[in-house]
């Protein structure tokens, strides 16, 4: 089997897409949702089963990661980068997890049924309690801001290698085969 | 094929040698590009959010609303904030079964828990004959879906919009002045909202009841009932009491007594258990559905779906359903919300009256743990 070691692999290159997609529409519904009487409820309805899905494909891409090659970190980026870019990463895999999670939580402490859709339910998965409703409805929306920053440093990172540095980093998550020139030479 | 291995094509993965820098010209620009990008995301978000128009109306807006009207009150509703909590259980008939798919009307018992209320913002004022009574229940089915729903004592709602229950909250405020509604904010917002003149009409022309246990309780919002076979069907529904009606004692309010309607409820389902006729109203294409003010025709088919039986009360300050948020678009399946604009509304407002007084501290209700003991 071959694969082009200077991008991620096919599965990881689609997860990240379609998960930041997801997530990048959950953070634009979750603020609308909550500034709005009108459109309330019909964003709350995509929210809970929108949550869920990113928590399946958190767990399957946690598995992923765990399981597959990376490709080495560009040349072009320090030490210090790396670390940067490593503990970032870190940090999106927990807020993938610990938004749906929290959120999931919160709504089993305030005593709210957890709707998927039509007879689909999730049982609850903390006792109703007033003092944890309130902690973890805070902390939804505390994570969820951490997550919107988070995704700007990301952003900015990429646009900073890709712009200034130019050495195509972003090349390694496109979702098309990118090939460098030194496998064109190889396989000439 | 060649396999490439990682450690050797480490050094080579990059596309050919290092670009050369950029110019100093094209470094800003490509920096002011970048800048504006991620600013114009963060701006997006916060536009999203509600940032740049704190003073649209929102859940939070309104909710401020009620605390600047009513006056701070931590830990209670913001609205129907003087309540006693109730238990029983609905014993459904089954006729329901041809409307809605909902398990809660398949034959058999489901338990309920509720809240009677009055819609006031203020949970320590005195019981007033008019002021409108509510009921709120929650149904809990065996696969663990839940019905909530919120009732009130009158035929039609008295605005149609969630703008038109903010204007309605700031116009009939009592003005600190006289303690009493402004009468020229009151006449500006009747001419302002012409449904509300209509609707009010239909509220006032209803006999009044002496109390709780007598009156009937309506959804006034429209909703969407969905049976086995998939039809949708646009209904409204009432809990209508098997209490014989009795007219309102002239002489209520009794100033000396401040909990009179409460306790003359509690005094009731301590004596015998309360019970209603859960009533579904099936509405016409042609029926407004996204107006609570208008009644629809009294000649459509109206199905008694079973009884409810309140048989146990109980104060807020150890009932559970204190901590309960009756949304209204809590639905289990075969059931959803209509194209009522107030359903939505609600559902927002309620979720932040719910969020903010979880976390404060609680006071005693006006209706104790002494006084339903009685």
């Amino acid at each position: 089997m071959t694969r082009n070691p200077t991008q991620f692999a096919l599965f990881s290159r689609i997860l990240h897409w379609l998960m930041a997609a997801m997530l990048l529409a959950m953070l634009f519904i979750g603020v609308m949702m909550v500034a709005s009487l009108g459109d309330y409820h019909r964003l709350l309805v995509i929210h809970r089963p929108l949550g869920i899905m990113i928590l399946i494909l958190a767990v399957i891409r946690l598995v992923n990661r765990m399981f597959t090659t990376l490709p080495p970190f560009p040349p072009t980026m320090s030490q210090r980068e790396r670390f940067l870019a490593s503990a970032s990463e870190r940090l999106l895999y927990t807020l993938m997890f610990a938004l749906p999670l929290v959120g999931w939580g919160m709504l089993s402490a305030g005593h709210y049924p957890i709707v998927m859709f039509g007879p689909v339910h999730l049982p609850p998965i903390l006792p109703n309690n007033p003092t944890l409703y309130t902690v973890l409805r805070k902390t939804h929306t505390i994570l969820a801001y951490l997550l919107f920053l988070t995704f700007l440093g990301h952003l900015s990172a990429v646009l900073f290698h890709n712009l200034i540095i130019r050495d195509k980093l972003l090349s390694r998550m496109a979702l098309w085969p990118i090939r460098s020139r030194k496998v064109k030479i190889e396989k000439n | 094929m060649k396999r490439i291995h990682m450690n050797t094509n480490e050094p080579n993965e990059n596309s050919g040698p290092q670009p050369a820098p950029l110019r100093p010209a094209k470094l800003i620009l490509r920096l002011t590009v970048i800048g504006l990008v991620l600013a114009g995301i963060a701006a997006l978000f916060l536009y999203a959010g509600g940032w740049f128009t704190p003073h649209a109306l929102s859940p939070a807006v309104m909710i401020n609303t009620f605390e600047k009207v009513n006056g701070e009150h931590p830990g209670f509703r913001r609205n129907h904030a003087k309540g006693v909590c109730i238990s029983g259980y609905f014993e459904s008939n089954g006729g329901g079964t041809v409307l809605s798919r909902a398990a809660v009307f398949l034959p058999g018992r489901v338990p309920i828990i509720g809240r009677f209320a009055l819609a006031v913002g203020q949970p320590y004022a005195a019981d007033a004959a008019h002021t409108v009574r509510s009921m709120a229940l929650l149904f809990k089915q065996p696969d663990g879906q839940e019905w909530r729903t919120g009732m009130n004592n009158i035929p039609v709602f008295p605005v149609n919009s969630a703008e038109g229950f903010y204007d309605l909250l700031l116009a009939s405020a009592p003005d600190p002045a006289t303690g009493k509604p402004d009468p020229a904010k009151m006449g500006a917002f009747v001419a302002q909202h012409p449904e509300f003149a209509k609707a009010i009409q239909l509220i006032r022309a209803q006999p009044a009841s002496s109390g709780f246990a007598d009156s009937s309780y309506n959804s006034l919002d429209a909703f969407c009932f969905i049976n086995a076979k998939g039809t949708a069907l646009p209904v409204r529904w009432s809990m209508l009491p098997v209490q014989p009606f009795q007219p309102l004692n002239p002489t209520m309010p009794g100033k000396s007594d401040t909990n009179q309607l409460f306790d003359a409820l509690i005094a009731d389902i301590h004596s015998h258990a309360l019970q209603w006729h859960l009533i579904i109203t099936v509405g016409q294409p042609s029926d407004p559905t996204a107006d609570a003010t208008l009644p629809w025709p009294p000649d459509r088919q109206r199905v008694d779906v079973g009884t409810l039986t309140i048989d146990h009360v109980e104060s807020e300050d150890t009932s559970p359903a204190r901590d309960i948020n009756f949304d209204p678009l809590v639905l289990p399946n075969g059931m959803a919300g209509s194209d009522d604009p107030l359903l939505s509304a609600r559902s927002a407002a309620y979720a932040e009256s719910f969020i903010r007084r979880e976390g404060e501290p609680k006071s005693p209700s006006a209706v104790s743990t002494a006084e339903t003991a009685k």
